[in-house]
């Protein structure tokens, strides 16, 4: 072992090119994951942010917010189920907002909700018709605390009297505000999505304490004879359009490049090995194990990762520092580097797995002037 | 039979011991009979030159005798273990506790200084740690080479570097060390200087050593020259 790390640090030149490669591997890696987390996260805040357990639409909906109606029969139905210990509306439309000293036609993209059952963030109570909070992704767009912002062709106004993090939904910044408000707004502008007194768009439930939340779903849907589609949070953010199939052509991608890496150790430590066929020879005739070596060769691979790594993440970090808000939806985030450091640790593993019948051929004989 | 089961193996006061040794290779449908019957005892602290022509076996000979390859037949028993039937496990545990190496082209390690050579046959074993530093730096002393412990091989001179390898071959206090062409890389005066230096090492520390040769020149500095062609061992 010490033999292999000796090797690294007297010849690095001799592994820059694998650290290249495979710095260039983590750096995408990483890039490809934070960018697949960003846009998740910028799809997916307003929901993740519920401080509720499940989403109740109705059935006919197909699990869509927007074409989800919940007349208030159904409510009170809900709300009468077992384990069901809180309920609140839950309303939404994309608009867009203007705001003061910008051109008309440059509009913010704006998600409104109006909520019941507070979100993490916001306070229990919604605030007063014609005040909402504002997503921070907002401020990049210069709206601050105080700020009006003219929703929709009727130039609703809503004044912002603060914030609220990681809400986005569909890649848009949201406001929070009370059902009243979002009534108010979506009479004045979308006429078609008006609800009549006491309908909402979907309910979210809190599950009582100690009660599964998957079986307070069942319950739910029971007890409204099927009018109702009961997802928990994690199966409604699913459902949200586009999220599934930005996941599954994201991790199709990260799953070629960690193949790609695969390749490139498996390669280069193959190349290595042969290269060193005759210095094996001599450590084997002198008693080295073929464990032994292979344990060195694998140990470089690691290095080699390790930095690569090391060089991937501060790149992300940067990255992620750099980027200004509301451009590219990129997020590093501990989780999304740490399992990309894992994939990548995995991939020089398994490469170097390719080097290891290489290695157990080498025939100490061949030291001392072959075998004949 | 493991070298912990020295005790129960023949003990015979001999390095070396074997008898009947055969060494058979299969290539294609045709079997090559590199060692025929080969009967050959080296004594405690002999040198014995190893001489004949390309592939006439002394090769494979120094192969099976250093454990690096199994005979097909006969009985070999190397500083009083019988080696014969040892396994690849067994075989690598013998090389790293009871014989030593010197190789045609050195083979030094060349990311490695010259102590640090030394010390690989430490590394690639159960570790003996300040024991087998301290052996180092008195072997490299010892082989007049202490104020070039810190060079890296390319910073040796073809004798230096011979003097290393001989310096490695003896890190494990080796009953028998087998070299394998010492001279061939080394011009005749550098040659003299490296075999006078084996035998001196060698009588010193009462260790036989067995050193195959073309050279003639060698056999002057040997105890006893013996022949090998075709396999077959002529005193």
């Amino acid at each position: 072992m010490r033999l292999a790390l000796r090797e690294l640090r007297r010849r690095p030149g001799r592994f820059a090119i694998a650290t290249v490669i495979l710095t260039l591997i983590a750096v995408l890696l990483m890039f490809l994951g934070g960018l697949l987390d960003g846009l998740v996260a910028a799809s997916t805040g307003a929901f993740r942010a519920q401080q509720a357990d499940l989403v109740v639409y109705s059935s006919a909906s197909r699990d869509s917010l927007v074409r989800s109606r919940i007349e208030p029969d159904v409510r009170q139905r809900v709300e009468a189920v077992d384990g069901a210990a809180a309920v609140g509306g839950l309303d939404s439309v994309q608009l867009g907002g203007r705001l003061d000293g910008r051109d008309p036609r440059d509009l913010l993209s704006i998600a409104l909700f109006g909520y019941e059952l507070a979100p993490a963030g916001l306070p229990d109570t919604p605030p007063a018709v014609g005040r909402v909070y504002a997503d921070d992704a907002l401020r990049a767009e210069g709206v601050e605390e105080g700020t009006t912002i003219a929703l929709g062709p009727a130039r609703t106004e809503v004044e912002v009297v603060g914030f609220v993090s990681d809400t986005r939904f569909n890649g848009q910044g949201s406001l929070w505000g009370s059902a009243e408000t979002w009534a108010q707004v979506v009479s004045a502008n979308r006429p078609d999505v008006t609800l009549a007194d006491g309908v909402v768009q979907a309910l979210v439930v809190r599950a009582a304490d100690g009660s599964s939340p998957a079986e307070v779903a069942d319950r739910i849907d029971a007890a409204t004879d099927g009018a109702t589609s009961t997802l928990t949070i994690a199966e409604a953010i699913d459902a949200l359009p586009g999220v599934s199939q930005q996941r599954s052509v994201f991790n199709q991608i990260i799953g070629v490049t960690a193949v790609i890496a695969i390749v490139v150790v498996a390669l280069f430590f193959a190349l290595l090995t042969v290269e060193r066929t005759g210095l094996y020879g001599v450590l084997k005739a002198v008693g080295a194990s073929s464990g032994t070596l292979f344990a060195g060769v694998v140990l470089q691979a690691v290095v080699v990762t390790l930095v690569a790594s090391a060089i991937g993440v501060g790149a992300s970090l940067v990255l992620d520092a750099v980027i200004p808000a509301g451009t590219i939806p990129f997020v590093a985030t501990s989780s999304r580097l740490a399992s990309s450091v894992v994939v990548l640790l995995v991939a020089a593993v398994v490469g170097c797995a390719f080097s290891l019948r290489r290695v157990l051929r080498v025939d100490p004989a061949a030291a001392i002037g072959g075998s004949a | 039979m493991t070298p912990a089961d020295t005790d129960t193996a023949t003990r015979t006061g001999s390095a070396l011991e074997l008898r009947a040794v055969r060494k058979v290779y299969e290539v294609g449908d045709d079997e090559v009979v590199a060692l025929d019957h080969a009967d050959l005892t080296v004594a405690g602290d002999e040198i014995v030159a190893l001489v004949g022509p390309s592939g006439s076996g002394k090769t494979t000979l120094c192969s099976i005798a250093g454990g690096l390859l199994s005979a097909t037949d006969g009985t070999v028993v190397v500083d009083g273990q019988d080696i014969t039937g040892y396994s690849g496990r067994q075989l690598t545990d013998f090389r790293r506790s009871s014989v030593g190496f010197v190789f045609q082209s050195v083979n030094l390690v060349p990311f490695l200084t010259a102590r640090e050579n030394l010390l690989v046959v430490d590394e690639v074993g159960p570790r003996k740690g300040k024991v087998a530093r301290e052996r180092a730096d008195q072997l490299l002393e010892e082989l007049g080479l202490a104020d070039r412990a810190d060079n890296l091989p390319g910073q040796l001179s073809g004798g230096q570097k011979q003097r290393v390898a001989i310096g490695r071959a003896l890190m494990n206090e080796p009953g028998l060390v087998l070299f394998d062409e010492p001279t061939s890389a080394l011009d005749s005066h550098l040659g003299d200087q490296v075999v006078a230096l084996i035998r001196d090492e060698m009588k010193a520390r009462g260790t036989a050593a067995i050193i195959v040769t073309h050279d003639d020149r060698i056999t002057h500095y040997a105890d006893r020259t013996v022949h090998i062609e075709d396999g077959r061992i002529s005193a």
